[in-house]
């Protein structure tokens, strides 16, 4: 089964370049090119995946996940971006994208990536995962509502820095002698982690990084 | 644009002609006959040895004109000279004068200045006007020189307060009206020299600061733009290659004419610069990630040096589009992992001779303290691991 597909970018051009890339790997049901009308589209089409672009004119990807993310539990969001700006793609991961990649990235790896969220599972590309280690990175532990969601395991570390220095779950799974279910089931978590974490650094963390 | 600088006549000493070669040169610049000047300074010397004091100043102050005959005396003796005279100068002025027991510390100090001021090199003496400019300018807000302020106005309010305390005024009269005449004397004599000194400098230094610039500009366009020409001859077969080569060297070009980037004395910036230049260079895609970060140290500076030698590396030889760099700053260590899925190689078959990783990466690390992984298998890709650690 091909995963029926909304592509949300404000570039026309980029939208049919993703599009004529992809094939007839995915179904692509609908673009938008603004955050109002991807609300539309998607809210009509009700897709298994939307690839979502963090920067858009007139709030972006965020707007889109924060209106209609929590309403359609059937659709998964993969954030796709050009961007380096670390607190953007925390933001639209805790609001509820199960992935970001970066717009680099190669068709066969989206193709891949796409099918991936609509399975289920998420996506770390390695930005991401660098990302995360950068925000949970030694935790001075503040008072929170649930401690399990302000440390990661010394596992999910690991598997986290292998997905940084490039590592598939193929790979990571023969790296570490554990199944790529165990694998998977790791970034997952992490990727919980994050949504749900109340923690302290978290925001400390975004807030250093918008002061730079 | 150049400037065109009148050509100045300088007064200059000939000292292949006679003593000092002070009268000639004086007879020279304004143009009378030599022994003119010579029976004004025996005049002068009449007057309270104020000739001999003359002479003897301009000798030390006055330089020679560049490339003029050598002096006819060795250096040493006309130091000697110099000196004797200007002991005996103001021995004579101190014995006979009034006001000898005043004059001869001043002419001592004045000689001193002068000769401190003739034995310093172009940079000093830029250095002491700046210094003296900003002593008095920068009075009110810097605190060293308010400090100098206070007390060289300390210093002169006390000298004064004590000669006027010690001397009889009648007597000083006459004494101060000398000095003040002899002052103002050399200070329309040397001044248009002085000038000219000073705007000699300035031109000079603008003129130094506009080679370093030419210098960095030659090596920058050395190191990019001449790569890039010869990256571009290679692959001009390939019109993608050259117009990705084009930009990247434009976008260079603009950083080092619009100065966007500079070099920040970070690690993950030099990381970043380094992995850009190569994508630039080889066109490949490197997934650069970066957790945390820490100024450059020789230690981190070489474990950066010896990344890029890695990503090149990784570049040239593993056939592939796509390159990781990550690198993580722990509490106690750097680590820096560059990963590809090329071609791999079997390490144990790299020849001994092969300068490559061994030179570049792994003793260059290991000088630092850090240590080397090298991971690969024919197939498999490679990875180079390097472990800096911090202090």
């Amino acid at each position: 089964m091909t995963a029926r597909v909304v592509l949300v970018d404000d570039h026309a051009m980029f939208r049919a370049g993703v599009r004529a890339e992809l094939g007839d790997r995915v179904d692509v049901v609908g673009e938008a090119g603004t955050p109002a009308d991807a609300i539309r589209t998607i809210r009509a089409s009700t897709p298994d995946v939307v690839l979502l672009d963090v920067h858009m004119p007139e709030g972006g990807g965020l707007a889109v996940l924060e209106e209609i993310g929590s309403s359609l539990p059937d659709t998964r969001f993969l954030a796709l971006s050009v961007s380096d700006a670390a607190e953007d793609v925390i933001a639209v991961i805790r609001a509820g994208a199960r992935g970001y990649v970066t717009k680099t990235i190669s068709a066969d790896d989206l193709a891949d990536a796409i099918k991936r969220v609509a399975d289920g599972d998420v996506v770390f590309s390695p930005r991401l995962a660098g990302f995360v280690l950068d925000a949970f990175r030694d935790a001075p532990v503040a008072p929170s509502v649930d401690p399990d969601f302000d440390q990661l395991t010394p596992r999910e570390r690991e598997v986290l820095r292998l997905l940084a220095r490039g590592y598939a779950y193929k790979e990571i799974a023969a790296e570490l002698f554990i199944s790529i279910k165990t694998v998977e089931t790791h970034a997952s978590n992490v990727l919980r982690k994050l949504q749900l974490s109340s923690r302290h650094q978290l925001t400390r963390w975004a807030t250093d990084r918008r002061i730079f | 644009m150049t400037a065109t600088v009148p050509s100045t006549r300088r007064l200059y000493r000939r000292p292949d002609r006679g003593l000092g070669g002070v009268a000639a040169g004086i007879a020279e610049h304004v143009g009378v006959r030599v022994g003119l000047v010579r029976l004004a300074f025996v005049i002068l010397s009449t007057a309270g040895g104020m000739g001999v004091a003359l002479y003897g100043a301009y000798w030390i102050v006055l330089p020679t004109a560049p490339g003029a005959p050598r002096s006819r005396i060795p250096a040493w003796l006309e130091y000697t000279i110099a000196a004797v005279a200007a002991v005996a100068a103001i021995g004579i002025a101190a014995w006979t004068m009034p006001l000898g027991g005043l004059f001869a510390p001043t002419m001592l100090a004045c000689l001193g200045g002068a000769l401190i001021w003739r034995q310093a090199t172009d940079p000093e003496r830029d250095r002491w006007r700046r210094l003296s400019r900003t002593s008095l300018a920068a009075g009110g807000t810097d605190r060293v020189g308010r400090i100098r302020l206070v007390a060289g106005s300390a210093l002169v309010v006390t000298g004064a307060v004590l000669v006027l305390a010690r001397a009889d005024f009648t007597a000083i009269r006459d004494g101060l009206l000398a000095m003040a005449v002899t002052v103002v004397g050399i200070a329309l004599l040397t001044g248009p020299m002085w000038m000219r000194t000073m705007a000699q400098l300035g031109l000079e230094r603008n003129e130094r600061i506009r080679s370093q610039e030419r210098a960095d500009i030659a090596a920058h366009l050395h190191d990019s733009v001449l790569q890039t020409l010869a990256l571009i001859q290679r692959n001009a077969a390939s019109p993608r290659e050259v117009a990705r080569l084009a930009r990247g060297q434009e976008r260079e070009l603009r950083n080092l004419l619009y100065g966007t980037r500079t070099a920040s004395g970070q690690l993950a910036d030099e990381l970043r610069s380094a992995a850009a230049e190569i994508e630039d260079a080889y066109a490949i895609s490197i997934e650069v990630v970066l957790v945390a970060d820490a100024p450059l140290s020789p230690g981190l500076a070489a474990a950066a040096a010896a990344s890029r030698e890695a990503l090149v590396n990784a570049a040239k030889h593993a056939g592939v589009t796509t390159v990781s760099l990550y690198a993580e700053v722990e509490p106690d260590a750097v680590s820096i992992f560059v990963k590809d899925r090329g071609v791999g190689f079997d390490l144990d078959a790299v020849a001994a001779d092969r300068q490559g990783v061994r030179g570049s990466i792994i003793d260059r690390i290991e000088r630092h303290g850090g240590e080397v992984k090298v991971r690969s298998q024919p197939g498999s890709g490679t990875e180079v691991e390097i472990r800096m650690p911090l202090r």
